[in-house]
């Protein structure tokens, strides 16, 4: 019999990779999104936010080798979008695609040279690797609680952003009719920018709450871009706020898994869920087909 | 206020504005009319910069604002209703139109007055504009084209798909206009309604202009009524 205690400790990590799951997912949809790149980089920002973040806090306070490496990867990312993305004249999405996986591979090569293969990892924000939060006789790190914050507090304040401001909406426009938002004024092309920005900022930050949780390794971009893209798609590619419960299922499906099939399945799940979605419901779990194409007459 | 001379434009090596000269006076409500692929949206979209324009000058009110990117022309005050409404679906109607006064400071003061002028649209601010129906999507693609305050309006086929009582809204609207202070150039293949709003009328053929006149004697010219008014025009019109 499992415990009660054992099953949300399983939860719990289900849901802590999860939610870092969601966060490369929100990344992946903000740039679909603005720009139609599915951008398989994505993953590759989160470790360098973590890298950055542990060679940063040797020499500073840990908040402030944080806020320092998501800014870094911020500048990065749209650094990127400038110099790579903006350059090219109306790729196809297969063009597009193969350029992201070859930055990735570019990206890991030169981590590789900057941190060598050694896994690092940031230090527990609080307590340490043996301090524990009881929670209904389970024994959880607070690092968790750090890592589901940190995930909450940045979704509902990218969510408002999106919502309620005018840069948000000049965004969401621009996702919806590219021309129809230049005609309305808004330069498509810095747009661009800030989405990629926005998303570099995400991962980093996600980077850095998981990193004492599952170590940063310079590799440790592409299962992370597998399994965000797989719960981005899972959530309906482009929706941002449903790729949060689409990347807690993956997290929990991942974990839950562990208890059910031998552990090296576990990371066949995300694969498994992405395949199942694409086969039954391929505009997403939550995502309704385009409300754009109804063209009702009176 | 808007001068065009000799303007070229096209898609690849495929010219399709061969050479077009018009001018648009302030106050006033021009039409352009055209068969099907005369070139009416290839047109406004090269105005715009939409599509890069060739050769020849585009000046408005003294300024050359060819081959600006689209995103400035609202800088300048030129505002483009596009061919199909071209909404943002998945906005309510309110961001439609907060998206619209992108650059316009005191946007939600023009909101407030629009949504005076469209009480449609103020019923359903708060619904996706995807899920409105033809008629209402129009409005709102004018409603939203005024809340950046142009200075000249240009319409593309704002009847397109709409029954004819919506047009005659729709035209009423646009009339409405010049009151505001508004200048409208309108592309239209409903000659008959173009025409009768208009002061002053263009006739595009393949990319060229091939008759210009007011509004009133294009109507009654027999070549016009022949190619684009048709027999039936009469009794619609009366
Ligand atoms: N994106 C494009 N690529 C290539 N050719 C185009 C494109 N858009 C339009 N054309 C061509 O340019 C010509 C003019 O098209 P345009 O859309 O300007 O005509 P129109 O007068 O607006 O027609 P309609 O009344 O049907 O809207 C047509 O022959 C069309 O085939
Ligand atoms: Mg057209």
């Amino acid at each position: 019999m499992v415990g009660l205690s054992q099953v949300l400790q399983y939860i719990m990590s289900g849901v802590t990779v999860g939610s870092i799951y969601a966060i490369v997912a929100i990344g992946f949809n903000i740039i679909y999104g603005t720009t139609g790149i599915i951008n398989f980089a994505q993953g590759e920002f989160v470790m360098l936010g973590g890298m950055i973040a542990v060679t940063l806090a040797s020499f500073m306070p840990l908040p402030v080798a944080v806020a320092g490496a998501v800014l870094l990867v911020m500048l990065c990312s749209g650094a990127l979008e400038i110099f790579i993305f903006r350059r090219l004249r109306r790729p196809s999405l297969l063009q597009m695609i193969i350029i992201t996986i070859g930055l990735s591979i570019v990206i890991q090569e030169v981590a590789l040279h900057i941190w060598d293969e050694k896994v690092r990892s940031l230090p527990y924000f609080t307590g340490n690797e043996c301090s524990s939060v009881r929670l209904l006789g389970a024994g959880l790190s607070p690092q968790v609680f750090w890592v589901l914050g940190t995930v909450g507090v940045t979704v509902t304040v990218l969510h408002g952003f999106l919502r309620y401001t005018i840069i948000g909406k000049a965004m969401r426009a621009c996702a919806s009719n590219v021309s129809a938002a230049q005609l309305a004024g808004i330069n498509v092309a810095n747009m661009r920018t800030l989405a990629f920005m926005v998303s570099g900022a995400l991962g980093a930050l996600g980077g850095c709450v998981i990193s004492p949780i599952t170590m940063t390794q310079y590799d440790m971009g592409t299962s992370l871009a597998i399994k965000g893209f797989a719960a981005a798609i899972l959530g309906g590619l482009g929706n941002h706020m449903a790729a949060v419960p689409a990347g807690l299922l993956v997290g929990l499906a991942e974990s839950v898994s562990v208890y059910f099939l031998p552990a090296a399945y576990k990371d066949a799940m995300a694969f498994a869920i992405l395949l199942l979605v694409l086969f039954v419901r391929p505009h997403g779990l939550f995502g309704a087909p385009e409300v754009g194409t109804s063209s009702r007459e009176f | 206020m808007l001068r065009i001379r000799n303007l070229r434009s096209g898609y690849g090596s495929l010219e399709v504005i061969k050479g077009i000269s018009l001018h648009v006076e302030r106050g006033e409500i021009v039409a352009l009319i055209g068969a099907n692929g005369a070139g009416k949206s290839s047109l406004l979209a090269s105005i715009v910069g939409l599509l890069p324009p060739w050769g020849g000058s585009i000046v408005l009110d003294g300024r050359e604002i060819f081959g600006i990117p689209a995103w400035r022309c609202v800088s300048h005050g030129v505002v483009l209703v596009p061919e199909g409404r071209q909404l943002f679906p998945d906005l309510s109607v309110r961001d439609n139109l907060v998206v619209g006064g992108y650059r316009n400071k005191d946007r939600n003061l023009d909101i407030d007055q629009v949504l005076e002028r469209f009480p449609r649209l103020r019923e359903r601010s708060a619904q996706m504009a995807g899920t409105l129906s033809g008629g209402e999507q129009q409005m709102l693609a004018i409603a939203r084209a005024l809340v950046a305050r142009p200075r000249l309006l240009l319409l593309d086929e704002p009847s397109m798909g709409l029954a004819p009582l919506i047009v005659k809204d729709v035209f009423a609207i646009i009339r409405g206009l010049r009151d505001l202070g508004t200048t409208v150039f309108l592309v239209e293949q409903n000659a008959v309604m173009a025409l009768a709003a208009a002061d002053r009328g263009y006739v595009l053929e393949t990319g060229e202009v091939v008759m210009e006149g007011r509004g009133a004697d294009l109507m009654t010219n027999p070549d016009v009524k022949c190619a684009y008014l048709g027999k039936a025009s009469k009794e619609i019109w009366e």
